[in-house]
């Protein structure tokens, strides 16, 4: 079973044995508007938490997304390449950004679980 | 902006509001920069059926009097005598280098009287150039308070018709005054046909609401104002033409009858005629970026062996066009369609094509 946490930046992580997934929220995808396109990490890149990991380009304007912990990328969701407008249909599913092995476990219990970031956005 | 930064309030902001907009800041004013529908669906809704715009921080001035023509002629690279009774031109403010002081329209309403629309973002500017200038001549310039608004899209003339205003007279760069006080132009800022329309806030309120209780209207915001301007390929002022560019760098040499330039009486003659012979060091172009990834204002340009040429002035993603689209300068020697060029984005070099304007075909409605 998986866990999810949420940053104050509204990227949201999935744990599960010991591969953490990545990708921004549906709030932030409703408050981005129609996504145009992604700009992935490299596969195999070493982000640090708080670190500019991807960028996302609304009609409106480009957007940083930061990488939630320090770990190194595993894999990248390249459909988002040819088809970004997924970001808006599923943001929490289907349009995750990267993978990402996990540097340091303590740095997840900073981050909020579903029922905090709800009352974050609310 | 004046107004110990106050922003300005369209006077049918409750319209907006109720309507579901998202405000920013344009020009010193509160605007609504999109509404529910969103971005991209405001854009398509606009090349598809119609979409209202609230442009009433754009500035109508009247400008009347038996020398208002010389007035005009004296400020802007045009002919007023030669425009007939309810025709329209796509004309500029130039200061003595030549350099765009602003772009507007000037409409010729009858003998001695004209009416002119310019940028929210210069107004102040303008009506100094205006009021200053009309010293030497008899005539009067006056700024008028109105409700301005746009109906742009295929739908436009058979809305208007529903609500009342018959206007297949009516071709594109012409206008009209259907009742006291209106003022209605069929031109507009998207490439499409439609209609430009000032008129008292209590009777462009109605008209509003009558425009969009048919389904095929939809209120747009300034953010798809944008994006479809830039489709069709025209500038803002400011961002793709300022005091700084000349109307030859800028390729809007069309809007300047021959004979007019030749004869010299406009501010920036000596200057625009010198450029002419020494022939422009850049030019704005249309930018494709070669694959999906947006290419935005202020990006920088390269040639293939990474020497700078220029940079963009306006971008992002063309909804109808179905690829991202931009508008810059080059050096003169590269402005050719076709030529293979680099636009750095977030220390990337981007692939793009210099690209023929607009980047989807006008659809207005161009006169016999």
């Amino acid at each position: 079973m998986a866990t999810k946490y949420f940053t104050d930046d509204h990227e949201w992580i999935s744990v599960e044995g010991g591969v953490a997934t990545v990708g921004i929220t549906n709030h932030a995808q409703e408050q981005l508007g129609d996504i145009v396109f992604v700009e992935l990490p490299e596969s195999g890149a070493s982000l640090t938490k708080g670190g500019g990991a991807a960028v996302i380009e609304s009609v409106k304007a480009a957007s940083d997304v930061y990488s939630p912990i320090d770990g190194d990328v595993s894999e990248v969701n390249s459909a988002l390449e040819t088809d970004p407008a997924m970001v808006n249909s599923e943001a929490e599913s289907g349009a995750w950004l990267w993978k990402m092995s996990i540097g340091d476990e303590s740095q997840l219990t900073g981050l909020m679980d579903e029922a905090a970031y709800n009352a974050h956005i609310a | 902006m004046g107004n110990g930064g106050k922003l300005k309030e369209l006077p049918l902001k409750k319209l907006h509001i109720k309507a579901g907009a998202t405000f920013g800041a344009f020009a010193g004013w509160s605007m609504p920069l999109s509404y529910k529908l969103g971005v991209m669906k405001e854009h398509l809704q606009t090349r598809e059926h119609a979409g209202l715009f609230d442009i009433s921080h754009m500035k109508l001035v009247l400008v009347t009097g038996h020398q208002s023509s010389d007035l005009l002629s004296r400020l802007c690279p045009i002919d007023p005598e030669a425009l007939g009774d309810g025709h329209s031109k796509y004309t500029f403010f130039l200061n003595d280098e030549a350099g765009i002081i602003d772009d507007l329209i000037v409409t010729r309403l009858g003998q001695h009287r004209y009416i002119a629309v310019v940028n929210a973002g210069n107004v102040d500017r303008d009506l100094a150039h205006l009021i200053d200038n009309s010293e030497a001549y008899d005539c009067s310039v006056e700024p008028l308070d109105f409700v301005f608004l746009a109906l742009q899209g295929p739908a436009s003339a058979e809305l208007m018709a529903a609500a009342g205003f018959e206007l297949d007279d009516l071709y594109f760069m012409q206008a009209t005054e259907p009742r006291t006080g209106w003022f209605v132009s069929r031109s507009g800022y998207t490439g499409e046909d439609g209609f430009e329309f000032g008129a008292p806030a209590a009777d462009a309120e109605a008209v509003a609401k009558q425009l969009l209780a048919d389904d095929r209207c939809q209120l747009v915001g300034l953010a798809a104002r944008d994006s479809l301007r830039l489709e069709a390929g025209l500038c803002l002022h400011g961002q793709d033409i300022d005091e700084t560019t000349t109307p030859l760098e800028a390729n809007l040499m069309w809007a300047i009858a021959k004979p007019v330039r030749e004869a010299g009486r406009f501010i920036g003659a000596d200057a625009l005629n010198a450029a002419i012979s020494a022939g422009p060091q850049r030019r704005r172009v249309g930018l494709k970026p070669d694959g999906r990834q947006p290419v935005r204002a202020g990006a920088d340009l390269f040639d293939g062996d990474g020497k700078p040429i220029g940079s963009v002035t306006s971008g992002g993603f063309g909804s109808s066009a179905g690829h991202p689209v931009s508008m810059g300068y080059v050096s003169s020697d590269l402005a050719t369609v076709g030529t293979s060029v680099f636009a750095e984005v977030r220390g990337k070099r981007v692939p793009a094509t210099i690209a023929k304007l607009p980047f989807v075909p006008p659809r207005t409605r161009r006169g016999k």
